[in-house]
């Protein structure tokens, strides 16, 4: 962290974990579930202990965004979620021009409770849609339904919210060209702010994971699917999406995300640059003076551990060696479409980017995967299609 | 301690494979009290873990044990363990020569299985006594009758005597010790002869130097004795004479005439101290040498290579001292332009192959690529020139070639009657020409083939075993050469031949091959960047492709600050799949696709 002489704090990101919804969608594998009432109102306790627990201890920070992300954020009791947005302000040194985003799914949320939480604080919303297709929301197993997402659009902007996020998806068993062009119309036309534009990424313990397994492995090898795109496919509907936003004035500044001028999500791009977060509840991760904390994944172990007092309550931490932080400062910064800087690398570490990674910029730049140079280091769009690839070469051999 | 001859039986115990032959001789260790039970461990004899884990046992060991017989004395027992597989004839051969008799186990459910004759043979070849005994008389499906029959018909050894046991209960295993002593004959030689001492194993340890194990036939040995081996010429000072306890050295003061033991004397070199060479004393020298061992020849071959190739020199070493108690390895540097520097090592066999990479793997922490195996060819050149070929990057332009010949092996398989069609079937794929087939039973035919031993060497015994429900037992023997119509297939991966991947095959069945192998590389080759051209190739001509298509999309599209740790985790296993790879050109290639050759029958 940074040395001031002046009274002047270290800016900090803030994640708080609300790992609850109506119900789980079938490709999901963050820490959520529909949990019942009783364990709503003991989460929401547990969770203000923790941040009174570590508001005592950022003291010296300066809170610059902060994320409240789910599970469904609005699926928690107006209530609830009123203490503890107010709790935040109360106790942290939350910067008078942070950005606040609540993650929001369509019909979880009515309109005065949009604006309750607008009036406390909350200037940003990600709204989760993914599709505007009735069937590809089913394939999905969302609970909502394209006309219910319009209304809840609608209800933010009533609020006041004027910096919106709309999550959509490619990839989808069921997706076409003409379907994800019709979600890309649909969504653009209403102007948000920003698009998060994920590809669907089957992961193990979903149970969309036992349901296309098969596929999975088919697409791994390039060999033709059954029900998921096949690569070529699902390769066509990520550019189809890439070039649509573009087209549509939405710029894009990170491999998933796109947003019209001005309104690139500064918390996200935080992560990228390993700006220090704490993060707070279920599973949440913290990077807090290069070490990483991860809360349990486990509601009852995370509930019981907070309820007993057992501070601190994290489940692992793991202090980055200088070459881990190398490692990250590279493999996170690259996927911005600005690339990392090489004054700030070596700013950070005392030794030129050229010193510690000289070879294998030159290696992905004739493989075409990389781009090198006056100031800054990036990735083609070659190189970001195929991003864990490229990126992997950043890891040292062993660890010092 | 003194004991005369007439207290001394040197023995082994041969068996077909699973027939209980460790167990029985856990059970004797067990029972002539040289350990308590408690340090009893399943398989005493069996100390290398590879041997635990497989089952099998591979390297012959020998134990000494004291045994206090029926009549009141006490009697040294010199137990060699010899393995079962048909690749580990050598060893047996080996172990032979150091006793006076056999024990020959038969299991009483199975009866007389291929390589129970293969091994009394062996056994009545070195003129030892052969004691049969009828174990597992606790299955269910026991016929102790029915099996002493069989040996009585097949082999034509008089069952009158045999013990019936269990070596697993340990039923009337008293009695196997008490008929060694009845039956088995003590050895014969002369204490007041000069030393005569045939080596019959060694092994190399980093303290003590080579040790030595070797059976006295005439004189005796003791610490501080010069010594001199006939063979090599080669004269040490003994530093340690002893015997064999079960899993350890036990050192002794002298070691005398018909006694079984080991000797250490400071020898640094591993080829100073041949299997099979006699030791006697430097001053008073014998007049002449024990008959040695035959000498066995390789059948099949293959590459091994370090897969980090600064480990070359290591591999060497390794190999050096595999050889010292594994005579049957040979090897000779050779070098490829895929895999770099390495060695041309022989085998008896697969499984021989197969344990040998798994002991430099294990033993040695090694990380080897193998190439696939290939047998011995003569090249008949043009110019009169005879080759034997043993790489078949090696062979010479197919202009200069006259014509060629493979090896030929008689194989005999003794399969149920219900199976008798799908193994002929079988045959006949491998180009087998039919010989004969008897019924030894009602239920049970032995089948014989002269078959090519390529056909033998990829997988044969796995398609064995798959199309007989696992019942089938084979047993081969070289025959001579044959001439054949063979080619050499190219395998040439982003248009680029990789000469660890050639292989010699029949021409009748190159194409079905060289398909096949084009589509398991296909599968094992990661996508790249590019699209790859896999081709199979006769002189040039292509006649198979398959096309590893290059990848276009490989990204973790969400991640948020908790994911970085798993990202990272993703990232490495991505770097880690890498590091198994050999560069060959500008394509990465795993290590095992060079073995997959072998792998073109699998479903």
């Amino acid at each position: 962290m940074e040395e001031t002489t002046e009274n002047k704090r270290t800016e900090t990101e803030l994640y708080i974990h609300i790992p609850f919804c109506m119900k789980k969608c079938l490709y999901c594998d963050f820490p959520s579930g529909a949990y019942g009432s009783e364990i709503r109102r003991r989460y929401t306790k547990a969770l203000m202990r923790e941040l009174l627990y570590q508001a005592e201890r950022m003291d010296d920070c300066e809170i610059a965004t902060i994320y409240i992300g789910g599970g469904t954020p609005t699926w928690l009791e107006e209530k609830y979620m009123e203490k503890i947005i107010r709790t935040v302000y109360k106790y942290f040194h939350v910067s008078p021009d942070a950005e606040v985003t609540m993650e929001c799914n369509p019909a979880t949320a009515a309109e005065k409770t949009l604006s309750l939480y607008r009036s406390l604080g909350v200037n940003r919303l990600s709204i989760g849609l993914q599709s505007s297709d009735e069937n590809e929301l089913k394939t999905l197993g969302r609970v909502h339904s394209y006309g219910e997402f319009l209304n809840t659009f609608q209800y933010a902007r009533n609020a006041g919210f004027d910096n919106i996020n709309v999550d959509i998806m490619t990839g989808i068993p069921g997706q076409t060209p003409a379907t994800l062009r019709k979600t890309l119309s649909d969504v653009t036309s209403l102007r948000p702010e920003h698009i998060s534009c994920y590809s669907l990424i089957v992961e193990e313990g979903t149970p969309f994971y036992d349901l296309y397994e098969d596929d999975v492995k088919r697409r791994e090898k390039g060999e033709p699917t059954v029900e998921l795109p096949n690569e070529d496919q699902e390769y066509e509907l990520g550019k189809i999406a890439q070039r649509y936003l573009a087209e549509h004035g939405y710029g894009q500044y990170e491999i998933s995300n796109y947003a019209r001028m001005g309104k690139a999500c500064r918390h996200n791009i935080g992560y990228w640059k390993r700006v220090p977060y704490l993060g707070v509840g279920l599973g949440a991760a913290s990077l807090l003076d290069n070490i990483r904390y991860t809360n349990s994944r486990d509601i009852y172990e995370y509930l019981s551990k907070v309820e007993a007092d057992d501070f601190p309550i994290y489940k692992d931490a793991e202090a980055i060696s200088r070459k881990g932080q190398m490692e990250e400062f590279m493999f996170l910064g690259l996927r911005m479409n600005e690339g990392v800087s090489r004054d700030d690398f070596e700013k950070t570490f005392g030794v030129s980017i050229d010193a510690m990674y000289g070879g294998v910029l030159s290696k992905l730049s004739a493989d075409g995967l990389l781009l090198y140079s006056e100031g800054r280091v990036c990735l083609t769009e070659l190189g970001a299609d195929l991003s864990n690839y490229a990126l992997s070469f950043f890891l040292f051999d062993e660890e010092i | 301690m003194a004991f005369d001859e007439k207290h001394i039986r040197n023995f082994c115990i041969v068996a077909h494979i699973d027939h209980g032959k460790s167990t029985l001789a856990d059970r004797m260790i067990e029972m002539t009290g040289v350990l308590t039970e408690r340090e009893m461990q399943d398989q005493v004899l069996d100390n290398m873990d590879l041997e635990r884990e497989r089952g099998i046992t591979i390297k012959s060991q020998a134990v000494r044990l004291i045994y206090k017989a029926d009549d009141g004395e006490e009697y040294i027992f010199n137990l060699i363990d010899t393995p079962g597989h048909v690749d580990f004839n050598y060893e047996v051969s080996r172990s032979l020569a150091a006793c006076d008799g056999a024990v020959l186990i038969v299991d009483a459910a199975q009866g007389v299985e291929a390589q129970t004759l293969a091994n009394v043979y062996l056994a009545l070849d070195h003129d030892l006594e052969v004691l049969p005994v009828i174990n597992k008389i606790d299955l269910p499906s026991a016929d102790p009758d029915e099996a002493c029959r069989e040996i009585e018909d097949v082999i034509g050894l008089d069952c009158e005597n045999a013990p019936r046991i269990s070596a697993k209960t340990g039923e009337n295993v008293r009695d196997v010790l008490e008929a060694i002593i009845k039956y088995l004959p003590g050895p014969s030689g002369d204490p007041q002869k000069p030393l005569k001492a045939l080596i019959f194993d060694s092994l190399y340890d980093s303290y003590r130097g080579v040790i030595v194990f070797f059976r006295v036939f005439d004189g005796s040995v003791k610490a501080g004795d010069r010594i001199r081996m006939m063979a090599t010429g080669a004269v040490f000072d003994v530093v340690e004479v002893g015997y064999f306890g079960p899993g350890r050295f036990i050192p002794c003061d002298v070691l005398e005439t018909g006694m079984v033991g080991y000797l250490t004397a400071s020898i640094k070199d591993v080829k100073e101290t041949r299997v099979g060479d006699t030791i006697t004393l430097d001053e008073t020298p014998c007049a002449e040498a024990l008959p040695g061992y035959k000498q066995v020849h390789p059948m099949v071959y293959c590459g091994l290579y370090p897969a980090d190739g600064a480990k070359y020199p290591d591999l060497r070493d390794a190999l050096e001292k595999l050889q010292l108690n594994d005579a049957a390895l040979q090897f000779e540097p050779e070098t490829s332009q895929a895999l770099g520097f390495g060695f041309r090592c022989g085998f008896l066999g697969l499984l021989h192959l197969d344990v040998i990479q798994e002991r430099l793997e294990r033993e040695y922490d090694l990380d080897l690529v193998t190439t696939a195996p290939s047998v011995v060819y003569k090249v008949f050149k043009t110019d009169g020139e005879v080759i034997e070929l043993t790489n078949p990057s090696n062979l010479p332009d197919p202009a200069e070639i006259d014509h060629m010949e493979e090896p030929m092996v008689d194989a005999e398989i003794m399969v149920t009657s219900e199976f008798v069609g799908d193994i002929m079937k079988l045959c006949q794929e491998r180009r087998g020409q039919y010989v004969s087939m008897e019924y030894v039973e009602k239920t049970r035919a032995v089948i014989k083939y002269i078959m090519p031993l390529n056909e033998i060497i990829y997988d044969f015994f796995d398609a064995l075993k798959s199309r007989s429900r696992g019942y089938a037992s084979f047993d081969y023997e070289l025959r001579g050469y044959e001439k054949s119509d063979l080619v050499k297939l190219d395998i040439l991966i982003n248009r680029e031949q990789v000469d660890a991947l050639s292989f010699i095959v029949f021409e009748g069945t190159a194409y079905d091959r060289g398909r096949k192998m084009c589509e398991k590389l296909k599968e094992e080759i990661p996508r790249h960047l590019f699209e790859i051209p896999i081709q199979a190739a006769i002189g040039g001509k292509v006649i198979a492709r398959e096309t590893v298509k290059a990848y276009r999309k490989d990204v973790l599209a969400k991640c948020y600050g908790g994911d970085i740790t798993r990202k990272k985790k993703l990232l490495e296993k991505q770097k880690e799949g890498k590091k198994r790879m050999r560069q060959v050109g500008n394509v990465e290639i795993p290590q095992e696709a060079f073995m997959s050759v072998l792998k073109l029958d699998e479903e």
